[in-house]
């Protein structure tokens, strides 16, 4: 309580979410200029909930659930808003309760287990620390319980696994084995960072299921960040696109997915492959790449990538960043364009490319 | 491992075997005649040289002498020179052209201050180069960092035999706050052997420490950017667990291969600090011979030099494995 008295802004007077990002800035400073790399980012999340965060590589994904991590201090980034946890604001605790905090109440699995698993140490052992550094526990205590967690995440004979180094594992166990490190202080904030990319597809699916089971029990909140709309369908209740640094389109996770209003994510959906869709179906890239975030383009920063600037009239798009509005679909769906009838354009124009088989006749 | 202590074992006898034939057709066939060394012409004359020559036996083809030399060392044998002949007990590495003594006698006392110097010379690299390097990489682009990678630098210029010069010069002769006779054997006074090899220690130890400072930096820092070290840090782990745990471990390997290397060739001799702080090692042995032209003995310090290095590669490597459980040996 006496961080609270402290500051006392660091809590929030209505009765906020467990985890509320509020208008998260992270900026690094580099000799060519400032890189914003997250930019006035805001979202809820509650326990028990899962929230997707999608986009492409340097949208600001990865650098934003680090922030939440507390793994920008000590570096040259420059972080302002809130990250309020269940209350706390992580962007005001000291260091030291910081890193207390990592991994006891806020876990993160990485995108490639091999390489995010010390190669001289056995999984059991960096399993063992991870319970160690925040429970007073003995040795053999700590080697029963990373046996419980091995086992609960579903490798055969922990017992005698544990001892193993990460390279005797498959990339799938070794990413449960990362699961296992994770939840081992029963966290209640999991970030996954791309945990299935560098998975192979069958084995995909049962890391997505064992995070989905796992999180019914440990009553977890968890950011899974992807580039993967599959995974998103899959897992999020809530999605999150992001697009140089700024969130452009975030809603409930179905309303996202069927009802975008953003040109952005209509590109994503375009460019996935399904292989249940009709061979009509159009696979369509997104053209160009995405902006430099040394130099933002002043206006939307999607607009030079843009089929649908015309509809807005005007140069609208290349002069003012759209605010994030309320969508025309309603509820809680937000997005950042300009073009007005956004769900009009999607359903005459997007829709029949990428699925022509649900346009109703 | 055991298939892979043999292959190793095999190609370090392949290694020796090259080199023991490489000393032997050096002795025939090198620029120096084995006759003008032990004799000079104005002291014998063309005949007495030729006669020595013939007990040589250097008119031989080169593997019955090499087999003459290998069987020496195995068994003794015996050496004419000229009307004179010595026994030379097993192992014979040859008489010494200039002290007519078996070669081994002269160089087995030597092993022992060669070892002394490289052992605590060794010790004190590590001791003081691994925790600057892991001190400035903590620090990396700081002025702390600045300093010790310049300081490093300006060491690394100077040249080491002047730098052990130097030292000797001031510290031992000058102020005489070292002593300056060196090396007493450890079974006399273990005390009165370090203070004794205190400031060579000291002086190689610093000269080469910066090489390991810097590279221990370089591989820290390294270390510092693996993914490994991002989960240890989100699992709450302490900053200095961090460093000493997950990125030292990592950095020890490329290390140990480095300092396997320099202390191998540290135990071949160290000339300079030998012959500066007078110390009765191989390497100053070495230097004598090469000067006196005494062949047998620059065979036999060739021919240790390379069993030595070697053998320490293979340690090495046999110890790799225990470093980095991904290096099957088998």
């Amino acid at each position: 309580m006496t961080d609270l008295s402290k500051t006392p802004e660091a809590t929030p007077a209505k009765g906020g979410a467990f985890l509320s990002v509020r208008d998260l800035k992270v900026h690094f400073t580099t000799s060519d200029g400032i890189v914003k790399a997250t930019d006035g980012l805001s979202f809820d999340l509650e326990r028990g909930k899962t929230l997707g965060i999608v986009g492409e590589s340097g949208s600001g994904k990865s650098v934003s659930s680090s922030a939440i991590m507390g793994l920008h201090r000590g570096t040259n980034a420059m972080l302002s808003g809130e990250i309020l946890l269940d209350g706390v604001d992580l962007l005001k605790v000291s260091n030291e309760d910081m890193r207390k905090r990592r991994g006891r109440d806020v876990a993160m699995i990485f995108q490639d287990p091999l390489s995010a698993m010390h190669p001289y140490y056995t999984v059991g052992n960096q399993i063992m620390e991870a319970y160690q550094v925040h429970n007073d526990v003995t040795k053999r205590e700590a080697r029963k319980r990373a046996i419980e967690m091995l086992d609960r995440v579903g490798i055969p004979q922990p017992d005698r696994r544990v001892d193993d180094y990460p390279h005797q594992f498959s990339g799938g166990m070794r990413q449960r084995a990362m699961i296992a490190m994770g939840l081992i202080n029963n966290p209640s904030l999991l970030i996954a960072d791309e945990p299935t990319t560098a998975l192979d597809v069958t084995v995909q699916a049962q890391i997505l299921d064992l995070l989905q089971d796992l999180q019914r029990d440990f009553d977890a909140a968890i950011i899974i960040i992807t580039h993967d709309l599959g995974v998103v369908a899959e897992m999020a209740d809530d999605v999150l696109v992001m697009y140089a640094g700024r969130a452009v389109e975030y809603g409930p996770g179905k309303e996202i997915l069927t009802n975008p209003e953003m040109p952005y994510t209509w590109g994503l959906l375009s460019s996935v492959p399904d292989l249940t869709a009709s061979t009509e179906a159009k696979l369509i890239p997104i053209r160009g790449n995405p902006p430099s975030l040394l130099n933002p383009p002043p206006g939307c920063p999607f607009e030079p990538r843009c089929d649908h600037t015309a509809k807005v009239g005007g140069d609208l798009c290349r002069t003012t960043l759209p605010d994030l509005t309320p969508a025309n679909s309603g509820g809680s769906h937000v997005k950042r364009c300009h073009i007005k009838n956004a769900d009009e354009v999607y359903e005459a124009e997007i829709l029949p490319e990428i699925a022509p088989d649900l346009v109703e006749d | 491992m055991i298939g892979f202590v043999i292959r190793r074992l095999i190609s370090a006898v392949l290694v020796l075997f090259v080199i023991s034939v490489a000393v032997v057709a050096l002795f025939t066939y090198g620029p120096s005649d084995p006759a003008q060394a032990m004799c000079p012409e104005p002291k014998c004359t063309a005949e007495r040289q030729d006669a020595i020559r013939d007990a040589l036996n250097l008119d031989a083809p080169i593997q019955v002498q090499y087999a003459e030399y290998m069987s020496g060392i195995v068994n003794g044998r015996q050496i004419a020179f000229g009307s004179e002949a010595y026994d030379c007990d097993a192992p014979c590495f040859g008489v010494s052209f200039i002290y007519r003594v078996n070669v081994w006698d002269d160089i087995k006392d030597r092993i022992g201050p060669t070892v002394s110097v490289a052992v605590g010379a060794g010790a004190t690299i590590l001791l003081i180069g691994v925790p600057i390097g892991m001190f400035a990489a903590r620090r990396r682009g700081s002025a702390a960092d600045k300093a010790v990678i310049g300081a490093t630098l300006v060491i690394e210029s100077i040249p080491y035999y002047l730098f052990v010069l130097l030292a000797f010069l001031y510290l031992a002769a000058g102020a005489g706050i070292f002593p300056q006779e060196g090396y007493h054997p450890l079974t006399d006074s273990p005390l009165k052997w370090a203070w004794g090899l205190l400031l060579p220690w000291l002086a190689l130890g610093l000269v080469n420490s910066s090489k390991y400072a810097r590279f221990t930096r370089g591989s820290m820092i390294e270390a510092f950017n693996q993914d490994y070290v991002r989960t240890a840090r989100s699992k709450g782990l302490a900053e200095s667990r961090i460093v000493n745990k997950h990125a030292l471990r990592a950095a020890v390997v490329p290390i140990v291969t480095i300092f396997g290397i320099d202390f191998g060739s540290l135990l071949t001799g160290t000339i300079f600090t030998e012959l500066i702080f007078g110390i009765p090692g191989l390497g100053l042995r070495a230097l004598n011979a090469v000067g006196q032209s005494d062949l047998p003995v620059i065979e036999a310090t060739t021919l240790i030099s390379a069993l030595i290095i070697v053998i320490t590669n293979l340690l090495v490597d046999l110890f790799y494995s225990v470093l980095d459980p991904r290096v099957r040996l088998g």
